[in-house]
């Protein structure tokens, strides 16, 4: 394994951050990781999720977590968005573009990109 | 499935649900077979289920009928003239060691091998989904292997959770760095 000193590094910078987290989660961006959403490409929409959050500074307020087949695996890759007081949004047919996007317009903007949603792909 | 490492992602999944706290995966390979194994120490199945497991129209889940996982691994091994051998003990059978490991042979010179492809994220992705899960991912090479094991690193990191952006990111230098050096 990689130099194990680094993880001790990481450990001493994370000693307050630990504590930060506790709070966390107001927003969760869960994604479908069961074969359906593996063979459609979700681990690649997953990853540019978790990238892009950390990235754009916003892993403190929002995470990112996996989940199984939720049943509409035509549709997969799925990502549903929960916010507190705000109904769940469901993202269809994603990709790695479209995850930046989410995260730029939905996550940061406050604006659902509609056209990426079930409901407009379904109509 | 367009690499075998997302069947090893697939898979790794029912390890994860059978409520593993130790899942190995190991890849042995050399110049002309992969043997792809995954072991956990979960609940397991009985003979009746493992019967079963196999047949794409069994599944555990609730949300649909189909579970397709195992099938696909089973036809990306036997394309190439390769099997997949499952055992499993149940924890109602024995309640202290149980657990099932799957196993999937390849012949890689096969004009139907399917690509290894991005084993690296394949590890972070599962990490990231199951941290307090124990990881071992082992890749056995001809003389040479890398390797990742989370209990050493949980050792050095204390109560700091595997799922943190930073710790991925090591992991995912770490393998690559490993991987570079072959």
């Amino acid at each position: 394994m990689k130099s194990l000193a680094e993880l001790a590094a990481i450990r001493e910078k994370m000693k307050d951050k630990v504590v930060i987290r506790e709070g966390s989660g107001d927003v969760r961006v869960v994604v479908g990781m069961a074969t359906c959403g593996i063979a459609a490409g979700a681990r690649p929409v997953l990853n540019r999720f978790v990238e892009k959050i950390s990235e754009e500074g916003l892993s403190d307020k929002i995470t990112v977590t996996q989940t199984g087949c939720i049943g509409i695996c035509q549709f997969e890759p799925v990502v549903e968005i929960y916010e507190a007081g705000k109904e769940k949004v469901t993202y269809v047919k994603m990709t790695a573009e479209k995850a930046d996007e989410v995260v730029e317009k939905h996550l940061k903007g406050g604006k659902v990109v509609a056209e990426y949603t079930i409901s407009a792909v379904n109509a | 499935m367009k690499e075998l490492s997302l069947n090893i992602l697939d898979i790794a999944q029912n390890s994860i649900k059978a409520g593993a706290s130790n899942i190995h995966i190991l890849l042995n390979e050399n110049e002309e077979t992969l043997i792809i194994t995954v072991r956990d120490d979960g609940c397991g199945m009985t003979a009746e289920i493992l019967e079963r497991v196999e047949n794409p129209f069994y599944t555990t889940r609730t949300t649909r009928d189909v579970g397709m996982g195992i099938p696909l691994l089973k036809l990306a091994a036997e394309q190439t003239g390769g099997e997949v051998t499952i055992t499993s003990v149940s924890e109602t059978d024995d309640p202290v060691n149980h657990g099932t490991t799957i196993s999937a042979s390849f012949f890689k010179n096969h004009l139907d091998f399917t690509p290894l492809g991005d084993i690296v994220t394949t590890v972070c992705t599962l990490i990231h989904g199951a941290p307090d899960i124990d990881w071992r991912y082992e890749h056995i090479y001809g003389d040479n292997t890398v390797l990742l094991d989370t209990k050493q690193m949980r050792e050095i990191l204390g109560d700091v959770p595997l799922d943190d952006i930073e710790i991925l990111n090591w992991i995912r230098q770490s393998l690559s760095e490993e991987y570079a050096a072959l």
